[in-house]
Order: C-alpha cells, then structure tokens, then sequence
C-alpha cells in the first residue's frame, strides 16, 4: 500500500475529520481536526497495512508571525509516524487555536510521547490532555513564558534561580 | 534507652528498624564521574536494588531550534556542530540535506561520496568514544586510552579536511565548505590499517573478557517490542535483532550503491550493543573504502594561466581595468580557504546562484560575482526555499537524526526542529535500570551513549 493510497483511505473512513491531505517534497501529509487525532493515529498504528509502529518525532510550530497565516489557527502539532514493517512515512498534523491549545495525549498508543509531550508543553505551552506527568522537559520550573513561541523575545532574561545568598 | 541499629546511626533518626522497608533516593548527578555529560538521575533504593528512577534533562539547553530561527539557513551550520560533537559531521549534513529538499536541488556526484565519507569517518569516532568511555568506567582504563588513540588518528583526518577537530562547520547548503585536500586517500588507508589494529586489540581484551562479560550480559535489558515503541533507533534497536537503518531504509547519497551489512544481534543487553557498535565500525571503514574507490574527480581545471594573484591585487587589476583574462587566473587563498578554489568549489557545490556562494576569483575578478555574494550574505537576501516544510532523516551515530525544517518563503528558517536519536533511549531508561542494581546503572548508562549537546539541544 502506497502512501498516497494511506491518504486517499484516511479521507474515505474519517471523512469530514481530515482536513487536508497534501504531498510536499516527497513527504505525505495529513492535518486531522482534534476530535479525530487519536482515533486517526490509533487507526495509523493498529491497521496491518499502515502499521506505523513508530512516534518518530512529535513537535509544534508557532504560525503566529507566518505570511498568509497569522489569523488562522496558530499552533500546529506534528506528528511523525514510521513503519517498521512497511518502510513508510506519515506526517500527521493538528491545528489548534491560540486560547484553545490542548491535545489530547498519545502516551497510551506511544510511551515515547510521554517526554516529547513534555517538550513541547515546555517550548510552545501546548497542554495535553490525560498526560500523566506533564512537567516541563529541557527548562526549569521556575521559567516563565514557553520559548518557541513566536512572540517570545530571543533576548528576554529569566530569574536566576538557586540559593539565596 | 535503645541502642540506635546501624541503620539509624548511619541514616539518622527514624530511618527504619533496620528490616530494609523504607526506601532510599539518592540523586545520581548532574556532576557525577560517572555521568559522561551533565544528567540527573534520581533513583528510589531498596538497599541496592532500583526501584524507581526519574531521569532529568536540560542542563545543557542552549535553545539551538530558537537561534536557528534569527539567522540565515548556513548561520545554523555552527550550531548543528554542538548536536553532537562526537560525530558533528553527520549532523552539518543532515541539516544541509533538510534545507536541500526544502529548495529541490540535488548535490553533486562528488559532494555526495564526499559526505558518505565523512559521515562514516565521524560515526567511528563516535563508536570508539562510546565503547572506550564505558569499559573504562567498568575499570578497563587501558581500552579508553587505546580508543581514544585510534580516534586521534580519524580527527587528523578530519582536521585535514575541516580545518578543525570539534566544531568542524564543514557542511553547506548545497554542498561542503572545500574539496577533500591531497593525498588524504592514503592517509585515510593508513588511519583505518592503525584502526583496526586497535579495534583488535580491544577485541581481545573485552569480547571474552570475563570482568566484562560480568557486568554487560544480560544487564540493561529491553525487550523489542519496547524499544519500537519508545521510538528508540540506532545500535539499541539493532541490538534487538530488528535491522533497520536509514542507510538501508531509505538510501540517501550513495549509499544505495554501497555494499554494506546492518549488524544485529537478538539480546538487547548491554553486550549486544557492544558488539553491535563493533561490527559497525568496520561495516563503515568499508563504506569509506569503497566510496574513496568509486568517487568521481568531476570537472578538472582547465583554466590555469599565470601565477596565481593573492586576492588584494586581483581586486587591484580589476579596479585598474586590467580586466582581460583576470578570470583565468587562478587567487592565492588564505590557507583556511584552501580547497575552495573556483575548481574545488565546481566539483563540491551545486550550481545554483540562489544557494551557493560563488567561488572568490569570480567574487574578487568580476562585478556579476560580487553582486552573488553580496546577494547571498545580506540580511533578507540569501538562500530563501520556497514556503513549506520538509523532513529529512540521516543515520546519525545513535540512530535516526532528523530535521524538520519550515519555511516561511523568507532567508530564515520558520521553523528548525531537530530529531535528537539520543532523547528516546534516555526516555527509556528508566525502563532498563529499574530493578537492577545501583552498579549496573553505569553500563547501562554507557550503552546508551547520552551526548548532552544533541539531548538538551
């Protein structure tokens, strides 16, 4: 099964859930709504002839400051999906608004999600809903303001931390 | 009143009866001798046993996906070297090849073997520093000092070609910074025949050894099934017996025409990474030696007429008018810039305007070639991909490195995420330590060669 076929069955079982299907540079992508992103990654991983068995990657991008994109829905979560068994790859986006940034978890179809769950919580301030332990990855507790964030200065100084003296 | 037990005298009041019920947790790092690299561990103890294990990351963050944000597509070059630099080489290409498919172009024949052959060069040295720094941390000092010597031998040769050991800024959009230098076909020969002789040395004092064998068999173990799922790539998935490789996978470069084996074994333990990663090393001195083989000289210099000018006097000439045949001459170069002549940059780059800088004698001998220059290093010029987005995977030392790079039509990356193949085996670790003893965490933590710089980013 071809992936260009994965796409075309997505949009056929999901329906109005897929949003868009694209191929750019030889990478195939799909943007699902929300309310589908898991029923479409379970399905991605559970279904023999997709049999993406691997979370490559999982990260965010801020289309806040995008040419053509800066009214449109500003976070977008990616996920990079791989098979083993059939040497194929996936992209698997979701779209999010600003005051509404939550996805729910896939730490139960792949315990790698867990920690980059964690990072991207961390760098863009997505929240994911049923995380067991969302803390931040790479910074302190004590950081504030997520910095991948497109409006977040490169320049800004954080509060040293450590004992007072 | 009671005598306080041991237990108490040694741990403080109210620190159990003595029965070994009350755990302990003691924080492992983040400077530990131990610890190759700044990582806290923090372990729940019954006695000596692991119970529980929390790792913490991030205290080497330099916040490399924002820096690459506020500069030109090459200005990220030099921060791709801190990823991991053991093996940086691999990452200036990974980087370089993301970018690449993001504008469409396809490098040069020579460019590619060029790049087959440092990234191999760069994985063994990455292997000899893993293995070498987790014998010695289970008492073979003689091994760390054997590896490192054989490792000395490869970072000549990348000094050679780079110009530097560590933070080498040796890969380029569109292809390296300079051409491969003389004779560094029979130097390599020569450091792969030192290599080897090393490789077998330590061959004999680890394989059987039985101090070894002790402390990495059956140690850290993690069945296949988890390590699919915790995305973990590179020898640890190897070492499950499942072959992939993006090399093999997904061929890149000139790979597809490389005879090559993906070593693996069935285990998962600690030994079976260990014989992984030795197995890799000569399956990639073969890679170089049949890519230094087969790879093609490219376009040969025709053009050499008179001496050659230092660059202040070619712009002198050209300032004068003296502009007939100035191009034909071939510039002196400052010898950082050696191997960068208009020949070597020919047989190295793509030729495309939009991406690569022009070679200096056009820079300095004509108007069109300062205008390219001038074009590709001022700010909101440069290299400028189309809108969109593109991932690209190398087999990086640890396994699978990607880049996921966004562009926003602009002459800065949107976007630069970096897959660090590192951060899955450490979200795992847990996993292999738990229920071990305290003493088998540093084997543990060895295989899984944690490099700060790729894991914290």
């Amino acid at each position: 099964m071809t992936v260009a076929s994965i796409l075309a069955e997505l949009g056929e079982r999901f329906g109005a859930s897929i949003v868009e299907t694209h191929e750019q540079h030889g990478d195939h992508t799909v943007v699902v709504a929300r309310d589908a992103l898991l029923p479409v990654l379970r399905y991605c991983r559970e279904v023999p002839a997709l049999a993406f068995d691997m979370l490559t990657d999982l990260t965010a991008v801020d289309y806040l400051k995008y040419p053509g994109r800066e009214d449109g829905p500003r976070f977008e979560v990616v996920y990079h999906l791989y098979s083993l068994r059939h040497n194929h790859r996936l992209r698997v986006k979701v779209r999010l608004e600003e005051d509404d940034a939550v996805v729910p978890t896939a730490v139960t179809l792949w315990p790698i999600a867990d920690w980059l769950e964690r990072e991207v919580w961390d760098m863009f301030g997505v929240h994911f809903e049923g995380h067991p332990d969302l803390r931040r990855l790479l910074l302190y507790e004590e950081f504030v303001g997520h910095p991948l964030r497109k409006d977040y200065p490169i320049n800004r100084r954080q509060p040293l931390i450590g004992p007072q003296i | 009143m009671a005598e306080p037990t041991r237990r108490e005298f040694m741990l403080g009041e109210g620190a159990g009866t003595g029965s070994g019920n009350a755990n302990l947790t003691v924080g492992m790092g983040p400077a530990h001798p131990a610890m190759h690299g700044i990582i806290r561990i923090l372990t729940e103890l019954d006695g000596e046993v692991i119970r529980k294990a929390d790792v913490e990351i991030g205290y080497l963050h330099r916040a490399f996906e924002k820096d690459c944000e506020v500069g030109g597509y090459n200005n990220a070059i030099p921060y791709t070297d801190r990823l991991n630099y053991v093996s940086p080489l691999i990452n200036n290409f990974g980087y370089a090849s993301a970018v690449e498919k993001l504008l469409g172009i396809d490098i040069t024949e020579r460019c590619k073997y060029i790049r087959v052959i440092m990234s191999e060069i760069s994985r063994i040295c990455d292997h000899l520093t893993c293995i070498g720094a987790s014998a010695m941390e289970l008492g073979a000092f003689t091994v760390f000092l054997y590896m490192i010597k054989a490792r000395e031998f490869l970072w000549e040769l990348v000094e050679d070609v780079t110009g530097a050991r560590l933070t080498i800024s040796y890969g380029r959009v569109g292809g390296v910074k300079a051409d491969l230098p003389d004779g560094f076909a029979e130097k390599t020969r020569h450091a792969f025949k030192q290599v080897r002789e090393v490789l077998d040395e330590v061959h004999r004092l680890l394989t059987g050894n039985r101090i070894f064998m002790d402390r990495m068999v059956g140690i850290g173990t993690l069945s296949r099934d988890e390590t699919v799922a915790y995305a973990i790539t590179g020898p640890l998935l190897r070492a499950v017996g499942v072959p992939y490789d993006v090399r093999k996978a997904q061929p890149y470069y000139v790979y597809d025409r490389i005879e090559f084996e993906v070593p693996t074994r069935p285990e998962g333990d600690n030994y079976a990474r260990y014989l992984v990663r030795m197995a890799e090393m000569e399956q990639a001195m073969r890679i170089v030696e049949q890519a230094m083989d087969a790879i093609p000289a490219g376009p040969i210099n025709v053009d050499f007429e008179g001496r050659p000018l230092d660059p202040a006097s070619y712009v002198d000439q050209g300032k004068q008018g003296k502009t007939e045949g100035l191009l034909l001459i071939p510039i002196t170069l400052s010898p950082n810039l050696e191997g960068q002549d208009r020949a070597a940059q020919a047989r190295v780059n793509v030729h495309d305007k939009r991406v690569v800088l022009p070679p200096k004698e056009t820079t300095y001998g004509s108007i069109e070639g300062l205008m390219n220059h001038f074009m590709l290093i001022m700010e909101g010029y440069g290299i400028r991909p189309p809108q969109g987005e593109a991932y690209f995977a190398v087999e990086g030392a640890n396994g699978e490195l990607g880049f996921y790079v966004v562009s926003d039509g602009g002459d800065r990356p949107y976007r630069v995420r970096c897959r660090p193949p590192c951060l899955m085996p450490m979200a795992a670790l847990p996993r292999m330590i738990e229920g071990g003893m305290v003493a088998d965490l540093i084997p543990t933590f060895g295989s899984v060669n944690m490099i700060g710089g790729e894991l914290d980013r």
